[in-house]
């Protein structure tokens, strides 16, 4: 299809969507409205399960069959990512002799800053995992911040450090153990006294998603060092 | 007044498509998708959105009615999975793309054919 056939196509389709989406807006409550039907019965049941954090009773206790979906969903987008990403052996025999896994030139107050916050931010993601029942937080918030964590140490252009810190089958496995105890759990808890679930189910969660982004992210890299085979004179991340 | 969140949700929601429609990069596509998703995310907490609420944590003050209105927990649950998980299938995506441009050796969808060795 030429592009001006496409564009005129489009153009067609979303004046349609358009116009069906604002009749469809003119429909519904107004902004900022006291009518929330779905948040005063979420409320008061989180409030008779004693969990504070309402999102959280919401995504693990309420709607957890639901988040075990789209926990599972998340599990085999990583997987499918890594199996693409896997480095074949052709390719890294062609770019594994040409460069060398060395610290990067950073400037010392860069290096300085990503070595303190390590530990900071690791504790911060733990405490946000391991609060989400009680106030703002949450197994995918803090396992966000757990699995981008670790990676300061790139930002600190300590590449062989990093890699010590993050050893690939390791978190791969521990991967599928919190995926498996997440649907352990929940298909536990199906039935059984909220006490308990929600912080247990949180933790899985935390582990999960900090895992995966750790081994997205690792796998990027890997193919970022091999992609730049040849890198341009001067690159900070690419030591000579 | 009071449509105008949801109508930039649309609006959000159509310029990422658009993008998608006219795009010329495989990796542009994938930034674009994420555009078209954070429309649902604007559209959601408009929905939820309360005025004079707040968070619905309840560690430190009752809940309501004596605490006060909060937003509606529900969609804000609902936003924050799907953040999560549309990172993880925006991985998934870029891997497919470098993918592409490895076997094919290029990220133009339009110069791209099936079944070609």
């Amino acid at each position: 299809m030429r592009p001006r056939t496409r564009v005129t196509l489009f153009a067609a389709g979303a004046a349609g969507t358009a116009a069906l989406f604002t009749g469809g807006t003119l429909g519904l409550p107004a902004f900022g409205g006291s009518l929330h039907p779905y948040a005063d019965r979420a409320v008061h049941h989180a409030v008779l399960r004693g969990t504070p954090n309402v999102v959280s009773s919401v995504n693990f206790d309420q709607r957890a069959f639901d988040t075990l979906g789209e926990e599972l969903i998340l599990l085999s987008a990583a997987i499918a990512a890594v199996a693409l990403l896997r480095v074949v052996r052709s390719e890294d025999e062609r770019g594994g002799a040409t460069h060398r896994h060395g610290p990067a030139e950073v400037s010392d107050a860069l290096r300085i800053v990503g070595h303190l916050l390590l530990p900071l931010t690791l504790l911060t993601g733990v405490y946000i995992v391991a609060h989400g029942a009680q106030s703002p937080g949450g197994g995918f918030q803090g396992g966000v911040i757990l699995g981008t964590a670790i990676h300061l140490l790139y930002l600190a252009g300590d590449y062989p450090a990093l890699q010590r810190l993050r050893p690939i089958p390791v978190f791969e496995s521990t991967e599928a153990v919190a995926a498996a105890a997440f649907v352990l759990l929940a298909l536990a808890a199906a039935g059984a006294s909220p006490a308990g679930r929600v912080p247990a189910l949180n933790t899985a969660v935390g582990v999960e998603v900090g895992c995966a982004l750790v081994l997205l992210l690792g796998k990027f890299f890997e193919q970022a060092l091999l992609i730049r085979e040849h890198p341009p004179a001067g690159d900070p991340r690419e030591p000579a | 007044m009071s449509t105008v969140p949801y109508l930039t949700a649309g609006w959000i929601m159509l310029a990422g498509l658009y993008g998608i429609v006219t795009t010329r990069d495989l990796v542009h596509a994938v930034v674009c998708l994420s555009v078209t998703q954070s429309g649902t995310y604007v559209l959601l907490l408009a929905i939820g959105y309360r005025s004079g609420a707040t968070a619905p944590v309840f560690s430190d003050r009752p809940p309501p009615p004596a605490g006060g209105p909060v937003t509606d927990p529900v969609v804000q649950a609902m936003t924050l999975t799907d953040i999560v998980v549309g990172a993880t299938v925006t991985a998934l995506l870029l891997a497919l793309s470098v993918q592409v441009a490895k076997r094919r050796g290029t990220l133009d969808p339009g110069a791209l054919r099936p079944l070609e060795p």
